[in-house]
């Protein structure tokens, strides 16, 4: 460790400030112009992840911060290596993910000269994350480092780009001469995240609460960046209102509790969607109305009333104006709103809801989640394969997805009993997500089992990070739920291009995913037959030595039901085919 | 942003935004990217540091519905660099604005255009044979009309700085402010 007012250099601050903030682990790849930050890290306690492609390392820090609430960190070089993170970042924009990415910068006085690897990157990334800093001297680099850390953890999270060019960190080089210290706080005056709910609204929402009949709590992402799992809870528990968890929420209230509906929205189950349509009124907890839960705005549950909580003021009103909009933390504002529901009188103050109770359980008994069982000879049905997985793995395996039909199913059919177990690309909807996600969840959560369940599409984008997985030996497992196409632009050709199947096969053999995995160090299967689903699982959940890849062959046929289609209203739920036309 | 070389009243929904923000590079694109990325014009836009040159101002004003126009103080709050936005209402405000110009004045009009920047207690900044180089800072309604009327003698060059803003001296509480995270 440098002392305080020690003379070093920037490059060793650097890697200093990342102890200082606590980060045990930085996903990178380095370059020319982050070299000498690279240097020190050999002997630093922080571990470093060599990826093998810079997506990939920006993944694995949303999948270290999605699992461990704590910010993932990567590391790379300038221009190609920068370019490369941007989609990671765009997705950690998306989906409030506190995440710290520093990119090399090719030195100051050729900043702007189109120099060798010099990309204007944090013009580049100015919209898609929370802030972003080029570094213009050594002695900044502390201070940069605390506040960009400071501000992708607090208040709405989200990621935070720290440019840094290479003079000021090159020890040759004079312009990197400082004097170590750490502030011990950080000077932000134009950022000042309210956390605290305004009493006057939180006690309008708890009488608004203690008035409705029809309520339903629209649980969002927001409750799990808030750490709220529990608040949440209290709230449900006290007032016996049931609770949705969207795409970003699922685990946040656990699916096997009584208040539970489930997933809202596009591919939400029928019970979710028509309880939130005919609620009178909708809690939404860190829930940002989006338009995949909405369908379609004017139509968005017509009769509701609206509390919304969101740390982030711009996300009142942005979608549909509130009744009582509540600025605070998720969990402190829940906290409050408990008390004041206390103060009204509690579990005796709410109105009986035996009606709307017995309407929930009416659509829960008409339209479950239901799926046709695999005919002899066809492919694998991926809901049972998801099923079986989801059976036969511990109650708190970490399940990371791609994008595409098998995310939807894998959130459908999964159990979340626990928060933080569910990591996935909702926002943006980024393929190629999963693998290094579950990369970066593993290496935050190592006692936990880690599953990626991803698509044969999604899988050929970043399959090469298994390659670091297997290297670093840190032994996820991968379902590749293979279905030969890209399967969700099928889905919709079929419904609604009249079965023009426009360049979306990607033939089940091409590659040979079993020799591929094998290639990169991992153990290879390939599963065809329903009743080798279990003991390939079982077989994956022994091996923790590496990662195992396991290619089940799914039933391309199988569409993703229920289905609101885009930009129609949620009142047009269409089911399974087999509950029925049209699904009324 | 440059004003629209013809009479440059904003049309009916026209908002001034003070924009008080640390004086830090890049703070300005990130300002106007946000209007960008909502396909919004800013109508004019001055910007210089202030008292305390750890900070800008930014005056903005925009032709936008209030609705959209709440979204947009709401995303520009979210930036970290900015300090606070006020929008001011034009009653409650003072607002100037320097134009400069080089007209067509010839002999046999020059007079006339001398007395037209006299009417306007504007200034003679430069003089050529058949040109004149003037300027005139005012209200930018009494600007408009300045090159509204000096427009008749053949503008050759205009340059207007766009508009800059303060609250008048008076009860805050006539602001109708636009607070940060409230
Ligand atoms: C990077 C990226 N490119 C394109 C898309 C559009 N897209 C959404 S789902 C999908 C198909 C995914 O196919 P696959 O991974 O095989 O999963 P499946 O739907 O078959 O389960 C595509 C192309 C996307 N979401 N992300």
């Amino acid at each position: 460790m440098i002392a305080e007012g020690q003379p070093t250099n920037g490059g060793r601050a650097l890697i200093q400030s990342l102890e200082m903030e606590g980060v045990e682990a930085i996903f990178g790849l380095p370059g020319g112009a982050i070299l000498p930050v690279y240097d020190p890290i050999i002997d630093s306690p922080i571990r470093h992840i060599l990826v093998r492609h810079e997506q990939g390392a920006g993944h694995m820090a949303e999948g270290y911060a999605h699992a461990t609430g704590r910010p993932g960190v990567a590391m790379v070089t300038s221009g190609p290596g920068a370019t490369n993170i941007v989609t990671p970042l765009a997705d950690a924009y998306m989906d409030s993910i506190p995440m710290v990415c520093i990119t090399g910068q090719v030195p100051l006085p050729a900043i702007g000269s189109d120099a060798f690897q010099e990309a204007d990157i944090t013009g580049i990334t100015q919209s898609v994350t929370k802030h972003n800093f080029l570094v213009t001297s050594a002695a900044d680099i502390p201070r940069t480092i605390r506040e960009a850390f400071h501000i992708a953890t607090t208040g709405r999270p989200g990621p935070v780009l720290v440019d840094i060019p290479k003079d000021i960190v090159d020890p040759n080089n004079p312009a990197s001469a400082m004097d170590w210290y750490w502030p011990d706080s950080v000077d932000l005056p134009g950022y000042k995240p309210n956390t605290r709910g305004h009493p006057k609204m939180i006690k309008q929402a708890a009488e608004l609460i203690c008035r409705s009949e029809r309520p339903v709590i629209y649980a969002g992402g927001g409750i799990l960046k808030a750490r709220a799992a529990e608040a949440l809870r209290e709230l449900a528990e006290l007032t016996g209102i049931p609770v949705v968890t969207t795409l970003m929420a699922r685990g946040a209230f656990p699916d096997d509790h009584e208040l539970c509906l489930g997933m809202p929205g596009m591919h939400g189950n029928y019970t979710a969607v028509t309880s939130m349509q005919e609620s009178d009124l909708l809690i939404a907890l860190g829930s940002r109305f989006d338009d995949r839960v909405t369908g379609k705005v004017p139509d968005f549950a017509p009769e509701a009333k609206i509390i919304h909580v969101d740390i982030d003021p711009a996300e009142l009103g942005k979608v549909r104006r509130p009744d009582v909009p509540i600025v605070g933390d998720c969990r402190l504002v829940i906290e409050e709103l408990v008390r004041a529901i206390g103060d009204l009188g509690g579990s005796d103050a709410q109105p009986d809801r035996s009606p709307w109770r017995s309407r929930i359980s009416g659509w829960q008994e008409k339209y479950p989640l239901t799926y046709e069982p695999s005919e002899p000879g066809d492919g694998l049905k991926p809901q049972f394969v998801l099923e079986t997985l989801r059976d036969h793995t511990p109650d708190d395996t970490i399940v990371a997805s791609g994008v595409g039909q098998h995310q939807m199913w894998a959130s459908q059919h999964w159990k979340f009993n626990h928060p933080y177990t569910w990591v996935n690309s909702g926002g943006l909807g980024t393929m190629g997500f999963s693998v290094p996600a579950a990369i970066g969840a593993k290496v935050g959560r190592p006692d936990r089992m880690v599953w990626a369940v991803d698509g044969d599409g999604c899988f050929q984008m970043t399959a090469q990070e298994l390659v670091t997985a297997a290297a670093e030996r840190i032994p996820v497992k991968v379902a590749i739920l293979n279905n030969a196409y890209l399967g969700m632009v099928r889905q919709w050709q079929e419904m609604f291009y009249e079965e023009r199947y426009s360049e979306v096969y990607l033939s089940p053999d091409l590659p040979d995913y079993k020799l591929w995995a094998e290639a990169m160090g991992c153990e290879g299967m390939r599963v065809e037959d329903p009743e080798d689903v279990l003991p390939a699982i079982e077989k994956a959940n022994e091996i923790d030595d590496r990662p195992v890849v396991i290619d089940f062959r799914t039933d391309h046929r199988e569409k993703v039901y229920p289905m609101v289609p885009a930009g129609q209203s949620n009142s047009n739920i269409v089911v399974d085919p087999s509950q029925g036309e049209g699904g009324h | 942003m440059p004003s629209s070389p013809h009479a440059s009243h904003p049309a009916a929904p026209h908002h001034t935004l003070s924009v008080l923000v640390e004086n830090k590079a890049g703070v300005l694109t990130r300002i106007a990217s946000l209007f960008a990325r909502r396909g919004f014009n800013i109508y004019s836009l001055a910007v210089a540091p202030t008292e305390d040159d750890k900070f800008s101002r930014i005056t903005i004003v925009v032709d936008v519905e209030s609705a959209p126009l709440e979204q947009i103080t709401k995303q520009l709050n979210k930036l970290i660099n900015v300090i606070k936005i006020t929008e001011l209402h034009p009653d409650h405000a003072v607002e100037r604005e320097l134009l400069i110009a080089t007209v067509r004045a010839a002999p046999e009009v020059r007079g006339q255009v001398i007395q037209l920047v006299d009417v306007f207690s504007g200034r003679i900044l430069d003089v050529g044979h058949e040109d004149l180089t003037v300027s005139v800072d005012d209200e930018p309604a009494r600007v408009d009309d300045f090159e509204e009327l000096l427009r008749p003698y053949g503008i050759v060059e205009l340059q207007r700085t766009g508009r800059v803003a303060l609250p008048k001296i008076e009860r805050p509480a006539r602001l109708r402010g636009v607070r940060r995270a409230s």
